[in-house]
Parts: structure tokens; C-alpha cells; sequence
């Protein structure tokens, strides 16, 4: 899941392009609208490389953090079923880490490097996270909702201008179909079930309904700098446009089970062909991405643990001779 | 101590606010390319890397990664360092000229000679 990446909107645009070669940047530039994908060795300008560092980064990131809310429900999910096929679904998200983790160090980040900036708390990951699942039906919210987001993001990004996420996001958007089937038969069978079940889910989606409209991000600001990674092709569409993709596939969906959505201005405008809807609390999109969310504190500790209890393994299992090569593709 | 929705955080007993010295280099050991045959009789194709401290390890962890849906048949790992690769910045090695026709199949054309012959022109 969850590759969108937080890009601050106020950075410096004019000092972006400063000290670049003219000439290898028009060759990049051709490079990409021929629509050729760069490969790690290539020639790039500081920019590309810092700016897909961190959202390649931050996407491994919120693979390996979203692994935890759902897992809280692994042994409690109701039935082995749902136990086997949410093992499996975690395992993905904590293999798609590893392929980003993968693309990201072929531009010159080490992975130690990248998981001391995740357990400091100086990388960002996606900011859904920081909430908790209460309960099983947010787990069941989590695999339906927040994947298909993920995925709208993903497909996206998957055009993109370099090779190793192109070639990662294949291979995770594949996975996804499957997160994304499980968790819609998850919701359907609590919202065609009793009404206990119903209401949980119900619930669950309250709950979820603001963090799932923040999931893509605020609006873009239209800078420079946006505009910059677009024509890069390091960011492929916009975050409002991808919010109202997701709203075009899925609020149908969730009405045909007669859930209601917590937010009364929600509409398809028929003249726009736009959805409407309630401004999201962009202040505490804000507070919570900056550490001050219900869970981040936890998130992060229990990596921190995991990381150090896991350190003898790793330690005696390193071979003496070992030497680190930036991997090739 | 955290008290987490998941039971199994609250037992590890976990201080929320835990310390850790910083991941040394090589930590996470070195890459190993892996490449996978879909099936018998395919050429074996680059799947991605794994990290790892010896090549059954990277084994272990490149059929856990790229082969946990049944699409492989068989799988190598290598280390990235024995890989002898080309530069992108040099693919004018591969580049050819049209006078090297007498390479193609496409340089050959009889059909014109064998029908002017038979026409007895
Ligand atoms: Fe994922
Ligand atoms: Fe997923």
C-alpha cells in the first residue's frame, strides 16, 4: 500500500534546477518524454534523486507501519480463514517494504540508513497509521479502503519515469488485487450479516472515513516545483484528482451497502462531474503527520523493538568477507 | 509501558519511549540479484534483489519474496558484486549500421532474382 508521498509545499522552487548541467538535463528530460524509463546509473538531476529517495522511502515506510494495525487482528480474526488469509496479506505488505526498500537503495540510500530515519522519527510514512483498529471490522475497513486508495496511487505511480518503482509497483499492484478482493468480501460479509455486524462495520467506517479523506494528501499547490516533478514523471497525478478517483469508485460501492459515509455534503456535482465534499481537517492531518497522532509514539517504538531484538540474529549471521555494492536494477 | 490494542505488544512489555543505537553498515548484509523460470523451457528472467549473509539465505528469502505464489519453477540467487555489468552511459556498444545488413535475415532478397529469372528477362 500507501506510496503518496508528503511533499513540503512551501520548499524553494527557483533554487531546484540552479546547479545543473544544461545539457545532461535536456538529455534527461528528452529521455523521459520519449517515455524511456532512467535507470540507477543514469545521469539525474539532484532533485529527481532527493525527491524519489523520499517518496520511495517514505512508501517503504508505511508498508512496514501498516503492517501493524492490521496485524493487531491476527489472532483475533474470526475463523482460520480470515487468520491464513490476513497472515498472507501482511506478509505482502511487508515484502512490498522490501521491494521498495530495494528501489530506493539504487539511488544511493542505504537501507540502514532508511530504517534509522524511520525509528528516529525523521521519515515520514502514510499518515492512516497513526489510528488505530479498534476492532476487527477496522481491519476489515483498512484491507477494503485503504488499499484501494493505495492502489490508485500505485497504478499511478507505476508510469512513472524510474525503472526499479516502475518494476517494484508491478509487482505490488499485482498483490494488491488480491488485498483489495479480501477486503471488500470482509466488509460485505459484516454488512450483509446481523446487525451487530453491521453496526461494527458501520462504525469502523466513521471512524475511518477522515483519515481515508486525508489519504492522498492536500491539495497540491500549483508551484513550480510541482510542476517539475510532473513533467519528471516522479509524481503522476495530483492529489485532489486521485481523492476524486477513489471517491468515483468506491462511495458507490459503499452505499450499495447501505452504509452511510459522516460526511453530509458528500455529492457527485452532476454539472462538474466532481464530488463534493467536507474540506478534511487539514490541522490534524498536520499535528498527527508531526508525531502527534494516536498511535505514533507506539508505531514507532514497537519498531524500535523489533529492530534491537533482532540485532543478535542478524549480527551472527554477517559474514566476515561481506561487502556492500549498490544493487544493479 | 505501551498497553496497545494488540495483546501481543502490550506482553513484550515495551517502553514507549525505548532507545536504540543507530543500524551499523552491513547490518542489513549485502544484495544478492535474483532471477526466477516461470516455467520449464523459459530463459530464467531478473525478478529483484533480497538482502542476505551467504547465498542460502538469499535463497531462503528470494523464494519467500518472489516465489510465494507458485509463479516460479526455479530460481538462482547471485551476488550483485560477481555481476560484471555494462554502463548505460556506454549502450553505443550496442548500437549497429545499416551496412551490417549482411547480418539480418532481411539483407537477403532472392525473390526478385528468382522471378526475373523465370520471366527469361
Ligand atoms: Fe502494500
Ligand atoms: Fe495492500
Amino acid at each position: 500500500m500507501y506510496g503518496n508521498a508528503y511533499i513540503d509545499p512551501n520548499e524553494k522552487a527557483n533554487l531546484i534546477l540552479a546547479e545543473e548541467d544544461p545539457q545532461k538535463l535536456a538529455e534527461f528530460e528528452a529521455r523521459i518524454d520519449r517515455g524511456e524509463k532512467i535507470e540507477p546509473k543514469d545521469w539525474m538531476p539532484k532533485e529527481y534523486r532527493k525527491q524519489l529517495i523520499r517518496m520511495i522511502e517514505q512508501h517503504a515506510h508505511s508498508e512496514i507501519i501498516g503492517a501493524l494495525p492490521e496485524g493487531t487482528w491476527i489472532t483475533r480474526a474470526p475463523g482460520f480463514k480470515r487468520k491464513l488469509a490476513l497472515m498472507a496479506k501482511v506478509q505482502d505488505e511487508v515484502g512490498h517494504a522490501q521491494l521498495l526498500y530495494s528501489a530506493a537503495e539504487t539511488l544511493g540510500k542505504s537501507r540502514e540508513a532508511m530504517i534509522n530515519d524511520l525509528i528516529t522519527g525523521k521519515s515520514k510514512y502514510s499518515n492512516v497509521f497513526n489510528y488505530p483498529a479498534f476492532t476487527w471490522a477496522d481491519a476489515c475497513v483498512i484491507a477494503w479502503l485503504i488499499d484501494a486508495g493505495a492502489i490508485i496511487n500505485q497504478v499511478a505511480n507505476a508510469k512513472g519515469s524510474y525503472g526499479p518503482y516502475c518494476r517494484a509497483l508491478d509487482r505490488i499492484c499485482t498483490e494488491e488485487s488480491f488485498h483489495l478482493k479480501y477486503g471488500h468480501d470482509n466488509v460485505v460479509t459484516l454488512a450483509t450479516g446481523s446487525s451487530i455486524q453491521r453496526d461494527m462495520v458501520q462504525g469502523a467506517l466513521i471512524r475511518w472515513w477522515p483519515p481515508i479523506m486525508h489519504f492522498f494528501g492536500p491539495s497540491d499547490k500549483i508551484s513550480q516545483h510541482t510542476e517539475i516533478l510532473m513533467k519528471w514523471k516522479v509524481k503522476m497525478a495530483s492529489n485532489d484528482d486521485m481523492r476524486q478517483q477513489f471517491l468515483d469508485m468506491y462511495v458507490p460501492k459503499i452505499w450499495d451497502l447501505g452504509l452511510s459515509i459522516p460526511d453530509p455534503l458528500l455529492k457527485k456535482n452532476t454539472a462538474t462531474n466532481k464530488w463534493e465534499y467536507t474540506e478534511p481537517d487539514w490541522d490534524e492531518f498536520k499535528r498527527v503527520i508531526n508525531g502527534d497522532g494516536p498511535c505514533n509514539a507506539e508505531r514507532l517504538a514497537v519498531r524500535r523493538h523489533a529492530e534491537e531484538h533482532g540485532r543478535w540474529v542478524r549480527e551472527a549471521l554477517n559474514n566476515v568477507g561481506s561487502k556492500y555494492i549498490v544493487p544493479l536494477a | 509501558m505501551i498497553k496497545s490494542l494488540d495483546p501481543r505488544v502490550t506482553r513484550a512489555q515495551i517502553e514507549e519511549n525505548n532507545t536504540i543505537t543507530p543500524l551499523k553498515d552491513l547490518d542489513q548484509w549485502e544484495t544478492y540479484e535474483v532471477f526466477h523460470q516461470k516455467k520449464r523451457g523459459d530463459q530464467h528472467m531478473h525478478v529483484g534483489i533480497v538482502h542476505a549473509p551467504n547465498a542460502e539465505m538469499a535463497f531462503l528469502f528470494g523464494k519467500e519474496q518472489y516465489g510465494r505464489r507458485g509463479f516460479s519453477v526455479n530460481i538462482w540467487v547471485v551476488k550483485t558484486r560477481d555481476v560484471f555489468a555494462s554502463e548505460y552511459d556506454d549502450s553505443d556498444i550496442f548500437d549497429t549500421v545499416p551496412e551490417k545488413q549482411y547480418r539480418e535475415a532481411g539483407g537477403y532478397k532472392v525473390m526478385e532474382k528468382i522471378n526475373k529469372y523465370k520471366k527469361g528477362v
